[in-house]
């Protein structure tokens, strides 16, 4: 089992990925965008940052690196993937993913620990439904959005995995989400559940000294979805 | 050489966080007028293409189908 992490120009979060991976035990190297051979990695992880300094749109220009047509040949036959912040938008940019993510609501870029519920399963995360995890946000373009058709669809099938929410797991009637996000969405599946995308960030409260440990179950649970379909 | 003029803007019904900030800052500054603002891109592309490759790029790279709409405009030469 080992962990493909990309590094594209303007990646700045690729060694937090690595080190969580470091500190729970499992192997993972950093993969070059420019890499066309991605055969080896049993998980690959689209780190945060600001890809191609988040020109045009951001991830618009990162999904074009040559290591992504592997990524999306990866992720077609069933192959887990995880996008974190900058790798949740280039995923929805390469349409591995519904929706897009514009720019926070109050345009202030948000660095802050919130409360998330679960709302649903994939791959990467199975936990008890309305479980509350505490995890750090860290960006200026996380306001997902998608058609009413696309919210519809990703209700009915459980593809929200994750809601921002109030502390107790409540929803607040104005909305939960600091950013904005339709639906207080914070993190959604792909329908096979095999590429999860989330503006969190779970490596960084892997290690306790992060301020926790709620991220440690995204690493933990692709490990053993892995073993169980490996038999 | 052919030139072009590129308009990028939300598909209707995306919440345009710059616009509505600008809305909220000119009813601030008193112009009680005025009702909406959409803030959208504007590209200049000049190059040896033609239309329907300006297009294709469009789709591909320049705007996102999924939440913009956009519009080419080609320029006259003098």
């Amino acid at each position: 089992m080992r962990f493909g992490v990309v590094r594209f120009p303007g990646s700045n979060c690729e060694q937090d990925i690595i080190g969580a991976c470091d500190y729970l035990g499992l192997k993972a190297d950093y993969i070059w965008h420019g890499d066309t051979d991605i055969s080896g990695y049993d998980a690959i992880v689209l780190p945060g940052g600001f890809s191609y300094g988040d020109y045009i749109r951001t991830g618009a220009v990162a999904r074009f690196s040559p290591v992504m047509a592997e990524v999306v040949r990866f992720a077609e036959k069933g192959g887990p993937i995880l996008g974190v912040c900058n790798g949740f938008q280039i995923l929805t940019e390469a349409h591995l993913l519904p929706g897009a993510l514009l720019r926070n609501r109050g345009l202030k870029f948000i660095c802050k620990t919130v409360d998330l519920r679960v709302d649903g399963a994939c791959d990467w995360l199975q936990q008890p439904q309305d479980t509350v995890l505490q995890i750090p946000i860290n960006h200026n373009e996380g306001n997902y959005t998608c058609d009413a058709q696309t919210l519809e669809r990703l209700n009915a099938n459980g593809q929200v995995v994750l809601r921002y929410c109030e502390p107790d797991g409540s929803s607040a009637d104005d909305g939960s989400a600091p950013n904005g996000s339709l639906d207080d969405i914070a993190g959604v599946c792909n329908e096979r559940g095999n590429v999860f995308g989330l503006m969190p960030h779970p490596e960084r409260v892997v290690d306790p000294v992060g301020g926790g440990t709620d991220g440690q179950p995204f690493f933990t649970t692709i490990v053993r979805t892995l073993a169980e379909v490996a038999g | 050489m052919a030139r072009y003029e590129i308009f990028v803007t939300y598909k209707n019904g995306i919440f345009d966080p710059p616009g509505a900030t600008a809305e909220r800052a000119l009813a601030n500054l008193g112009y009680e007028g005025v009702e909406s603002v959409q803030i959208g891109k504007y590209i200049r592309l000049a190059g040896d293409v033609d239309l329907a490759t300006v297009t294709e790029v469009c789709e591909k790279l320049l705007a996102n189908p999924v939440i913009e709409d956009f519009r080419v405009e080609t320029v006259e030469e003098a």
